[in-house]
């Protein structure tokens, strides 16, 4: 969850909604939420358990165009 | 009876010195939701009282209807987190246990607008050309 509020301030084009399943079970259907925490960007890119920055940012930008940071 | 422990209350103050800036913490909550639409009011309002830097607003979203749609809030509770702008932070659901390390996290960052981030991370967000939504699930534990 860090990362992703700290994106958000970093940009504004990135929001950080922080959820908490057991309070909307339907959202976490929706989302087929198995295990926490379950990050969704973009409704694309679904990934379960926290990732370093550099992996968390790749996801990001994989939701968005496909690309990946160089490196 | 405070949801915040005298211990808690202290350890977030001491972390509430490196805030800079002003930041609103905006809560939507309705009598017609679950138990903790209350229980996150309160908590706001205890995390608000232990900073001068910090306001409150508290909206229903079935009766602030216009404010429910600025701030895109569809469901309660729901807290948003704003500094200088409306960094599009939302807190859906409680925010306890873990998360509420993770809530006075986002007010410090809302508030100095000085993400905790590399670089080439900083770079690559700034060349996006489309807008970013992260849906973090989590539980209370």
């Amino acid at each position: 969850m860090r990362l992703a509020l700290h994106m958000a301030v970093a940009s504004s084009r990135v929001k950080a909604e922080c959820i908490e399943t057991t309070e909307f079970p339907e959202l976490a259907q929706q989302y087929r939420v198995m295990a926490v925490p379950k990050i969704v960007i973009n409704d694309r890119v679904q990934f379960e358990g926290a990732l370093p920055e550099k992996e968390f940012l790749n996801a990001v930008l994989r939701a968005v165009n496909g690309q990946e940071a160089a490196g | 009876m405070s949801i915040l422990s005298q211990r808690d209350a202290e350890a977030v103050t001491k972390e509430f010195e490196r805030l800079a800036g002003p930041v609103t913490l905006t809560v939507f909550a309705s009598e017609l939701g679950g138990e903790t639409n209350p229980q996150t009011v309160a908590l706001v309002k205890e995390v608000v009282a232990l900073s001068d830097k910090l306001s409150l607003q508290e909206f229903n979203p079935y009766i602030d209807r216009d404010q429910a749609e600025v701030y895109g809030v569809e469901v309660t509770p729901a807290i948003v987190v704003e500094g200088a702008r409306d960094y599009g932070i939302r807190f859906l659901g409680i925010p306890a246990g873990y998360e509420f390390s993770n809530l006075i996290d986002s007010i410090i960052v809302a508030s100095t607008g000085e993400p905790a981030l590399g670089v080439e991370t900083r770079n690559a967000l700034e060349g996006l050309t489309e807008d970013v939504t992260i849906k973090v699930f989590t539980t209370p534990t």
